[in-house]
């Protein structure tokens, strides 16, 4: 990680010396191993910029309101999952990519330290991995502990789409050369077995994690679909704007129409749950518009590549008419 | 201890007059059920009204302390509240509480004074209080000099009672300013920061100033090379309030809650206090 | 001091529930939160946190202020009802504990909140001290002590048991309650022990005590006007996470929820400075960018509360420094803008 980490930041200084860039949304570390932060460097700083296995903030949104420069580009580094949001804003007009330099940067599942915690390690104070890359080693305050990487990953990492970017103006490995990513499993089978409760069964699933909602729009201002400069329920002249979840209800709502306006267009980055104080599984809810999605109109991925027009947004003479392939059951 | 008052909760107001002043300024004449003044209140304070199920704002009560019936509102239709405010009606029912702030100090620091007003605009409406209760204790203040200005004759806010009752009020002077040349003006033209320039007021004068931030920014120059000291002029801010009582977080300018340590502040105090307003 | 088994706490529980509302530490989907006692729920004593902290028991996510019943052009105003039977809050840890005060000085200085101060009155608070401190925990900075937590009752976990230690009236009032249950513990060694081993771990806390001397000694000018705000700031969401988490923040947003049936309910709900309409009126904001919306925050918590009340707007539980989603917390802004940690 460390020699991937010198590679990248050799390279970003190529581009800020030759001219063509003048800064780089990168990452800054924490006070801790885990707590690494966005930040645009320059050439005065980039020495301080990190990249290992806590730099999961998808740092493709922060091109939507990073300051503007007319001359100079602004580098940007993907991983293979980002890549996909990034085209996705390219489609939505949101970000001009003639004025970006993207990387794609390789990833082999970033860590999640909540799930570190979850295994009883507390007093976490660095973290150290092997040379392999597969076993961490974790120093507290109470003694060293060893957790396998691939046990303690971000549950996104679980269903990787791969080590292929499918943007980038530069791979800072050639994909085929890049280390291997986590092994995916079947995203859809969570959804499935949501899919598979009895109405009541599932009522209870979604309100007993939606319950824990604080409302910190964390997931809406993380999330590379959520572009709105005045959102929905920011808005007093919409009649639905709300600062907290008065009741179960409005709990249950939020969450869903924001599913609901990003149905189509999400590329299941997992920001949203990755970004989630309370570990709600948000991404299900998207997840379970995009089986529906490729179920209906047949496979299809936001984000694979740019300036394609969805199903949701295209019309054709063939499209399934959704009130009639599903039909509730009951 | 839990019988103790319950300073969000409103009392309920009954709009008793509505007067177009300017295409987007309204005065609102408020009383309670029972018809008489919601409240006392020292010049400069405000008050929290609100439409039920619309919202609450905090808006700077126009009238003077010395009218002993009702209160008095001159509010800009500017966004959300306002808008469904000048929908009211007479008759209409609001709810009203305060008042807020601390007020002008009109019987401490500014009395014996001459004073001059600078207004802009719906900038006029705290000032106006200070003003009326000012000429209902004529004896108690020195000469009284107003410059006011507004884009056109037809955004001057109070022109009624301006040519009726201040111009003809003894020891007082009244500047009247446009922006721009308008048919049927034929008095000045030209923008506030500038007319106050060439009034040229007494050195002896405390000021006080109101009006868009930028207007305030060049009279306050405009006064200073004039000769005026930073602690002889007041201002009142306004910033978003929720509660009007220093809790809800939200109108602080440094270390001071505009709703309980202003909305009136001298400029030598600003000055000690982050320019977040 | 008494004690009870750690196996017998629903009995504990059951004891105070029958008599009063018990808020305590209950595993919710995954996470810990402070919900009612219901028999039902998983009880977590063991975690050293809450994702919320203990102010919704004093300061609740929303509550209902007043209600206004329409009928034609009028309305009727029906106050809000305050609360008027004791509850207890248990498991509260010492930093929580220290936050009730800190919201006291806003909520309870004149004109006082009567919908907190009626909380406060019937509220009982039974904190637990800490045993396995993390790395995250700072609340040695505030002079606060978390092997003798403050509170109505204090209790311990150690040796098995659930240690109790009245420390005010209302906690004798709330210890005569469940004495059913309770035993004398003779034998304190127990607590001692562990209080002993906690206050040497505390030492070895990266950023168990902070320095802020910086923050009382310097005008607020100065510190509001350093250029690092632009750096600290950059890469924040804007969302209200390390807000709503935090013991200590109080912001407040009044909102009208209409119901179409000429019911309108005017609540109060927790509103977060790092929203970028918490300034915003209709033509103007006065913190336009979340680079203000951050050191606002922070401005506030380590400069402007202790030129207002003497204290700092912080106990140093960490919860900001677990929970934002891109690392960002009080203890960096502290050690960039006001020097390193002693």
């Amino acid at each position: 990680m460390r020699e991937m980490r010198d590679k990248l930041v050799s390279r970003v200084k190529e581009l800020l010396a030759d001219g063509s860039c003048d800064r780089v949304i990168g990452w800054r570390a924490g006070e801790f191993c885990y707590d690494v932060t966005p930040e645009i460097f320059t050439a005065d700083n980039v020495d301080e910029m990190i990249f290992d296995d806590f730099c999961g903030p998808n740092q493709s949104k922060y091109l939507v309101n990073a300051p503007k420069s007319d001359d100079k580009k602004i580098i940007v580094l993907l991983k293979p999952c980002d890549s996909y949001s990034y085209n996705e804003l390219i489609t939505e007009h949101r970000i001009q990519p003639e004025k970006i330099h993207a990387i794609g940067v390789p990833c082999t599942g970033m860590v999640d330290i909540d799930k570190i915690r979850a295994k009883g390690i507390a007093g976490i104070t660095g973290i150290e991995e092997d040379e392999a890359g597969t076993m961490l080693t974790v120093h507290t305050i109470y003694g060293d502990s060893t957790v396998a990487k691939k046990d303690v990953l971000e549950d996104r990492c679980y269903f990787c789409k791969g080590k292929k970017h499918v943007a980038g103006d530069e791979m800072l490995v050639p994909d085929e050369e890049a280390p291997d990513t986590p092994e995916a499993g079947d995203r859809m089978a969570e959804v499935a077995r949501l899919e598979a409760m009895a109405p009541q069964e599932r009522f209870d699933f979604w309100r007993s994690q939606l319950s824990k909602c604080i409302r910190c729009n964390a997931c809406r201002n993380a999330c590379p679909a959520c572009t709105c400069r005045t959102c929905v329920f920011d808005n007093p002249a919409s009649g639905v704007s709300a600062k907290v979840n008065v009741n179960s209800f409005e709990e249950n709502m939020f969450h869903i129409i924001r599913a609901f306006h990003v149905a189509g267009r999400c590329t299941d980055c997992g920001e949203c749950s990755r970004v989630c104080p309370q570990n709600i599984p948000l991404h299900l809810l998207n997840r379970k518009f995009i089986k529906d999605i490729d179920e209906l109109y047949g496979t299809f991925q936001a984000g694979a590549e740019p300036d394609v027009r969805g199903p949701l947004v295209s019309y054709t003479e063939g499209d399934a008419e959704a009130s009639v392939v599903l039909r509730r059951e009951n | 201890m839990s019988s103790c008052h319950e300073e969000l909760i409103p009392k309920i107001g009954i709009v008793t007059d509505v007067r177009r002043d300017t295409p987007d300024v309204k005065t609102f004449r408020v009383v309670t059920p029972d018809g008489r003044k919601p409240f006392e209140h020292i010049p400069g304070q405000c008050a929290m009204i609100s439409i039920p199920g619309v919202g609450e704002g905090m808006f700077s009560i126009t009238s003077s302390p010395t009218v002993e019936s009702y209160m008095e509102f001159s509010i800009k239709k500017a966004g959300h509240l306002t808008s469904f405010i000048h929908e009211l009606e007479p008759g209409s029912m609001i709810t009203i509480r305060g008042p807020y702030g601390n007020g002008f100090p009109v019987d401490t620091e500014l009395k014996g004074k001459s004073l001059l007003f600078v207004a802009g605009g719906i900038g006029l409406a705290p000032l106006h209080s200070v003003i009326d209760y000012c000429l209902a204790k004529r004896a108690d203040y020195g000469e009284i000099e107003v410059v006011y200005g507004s884009r056109s004759k037809d955004d001057l806010v109070d022109i009624q009672e301006i040519r009726d009752s201040w111009e003809k009020a003894d020891n007082f002077k009244m500047h009247l300013t446009i922006d721009r040349p308008q048919e049927g003006w034929d008095g000045h033209v030209g923008f506030v920061p500038n007319y106050v320039k060439e009034v040229n007021p007494s050195l002896d004068k405390v000021a006080l100033i109101c009006g868009p931030p930028i207007m305030i920014k060049f009279t306050l120059q405009n006064m200073m090379d004039l000769g005026f000291a930073r602690n002889q002029v007041y201002t009142t801010l306004e910033l978003r309030m929720k509660c009007g009582i220093g809790k809800c977080g939200r109108c602080n300018v440094g270390s001071k809650y505009v709703c309980k340590d202003g909305p009136v502040f001298r400029f030598d105090q600003l000055d000690e206090l982050p320019d977040e307003y | 001091m008494q004690k009870i088994a750690v196996n017998d706490l629903d009995r504990l529980y059951s004891a105070i529930a029958q008599a009063m509302r018990l808020y305590l530490p209950v595993e919710v989907a995954g996470e810990v939160e402070f919900r009612p006692y219901d028999g039902a729920a998983k009880v977590r004593l063991d975690a050293l946190q809450t994702v919320k902290s203990a102010k919704d028991a004093f300061f609740p996510i929303s509550e209902d202020l007043m209600k206004f019943h329409k009928e034609q052009k009028s309305f009727t105003i029906e106050p809000g009802k305050e609360l008027d039977e004791d509850f207890a809050i248990l498991g509260v840890r010492a930093c929580d504990a220290r936050s009730f005060s800190i919201l006291d000085h806003v909520f309870l200085t004149e004109p006082r909140d009567g919908f907190y101060a009626a909380r406060r009155e019937h509220g009982i608070v039974v904190s637990l001290a800490c045993s396995r401190p993390e790395e995250t925990c700072f609340c040695q900075t505030f002079g606060i002590d978390p092997t003798n937590p403050e509170g109505d009752v204090v209790t311990w976990l150690a040796d098995g048991n659930l240690y109790w230690e009245p420390k005010t009236e209302k906690g004798q009032k709330l210890t005569d309650l469940v004495k059913d249950v309770l035993t004398d513990a003779e034998d304190v060694s127990a607590v001692e022990k562990q209080q002993a081993s906690v206050r040497d771990i505390l030492k070895k806390l990266p950023i168990g005590k902070l320095n802020l001397d910086y923050f009382t000694s310097t005008d607020q000018l100065e510190i509001f006007h350093r250029p690092e705000w632009e750096e600290l700031s950059q890469g924040c969401l804007g969302c209200g996470t390390c807000t709503f988490v935090c013991p200590t923040c109080q912001c407040y947003d009044i909102r009208d929820f209409n119901n179409g049936d000429g019911q309108i309910t005017r609540y109060r709900c927790w509103d977060s400075c790092m929203y970028s309409d918490f300034t915003l009126m209709a033509a103007v904001n006065s913190r336009k960018t979340q680079m203000q919306r951050f050191r606002q925050r922070f401005m506030h918590k380590l400069v402007y509360a202790p030129l207002n009340k003497n204290e700092f707007s912080c106990v140093g539980c960490g919860r900001c420094l677990r929970k934002c989603p891109v690392g960002k917390n009080i203890v960096k802004v502290a050690k960039k803008i006001g020097g390193d940690a002693q």
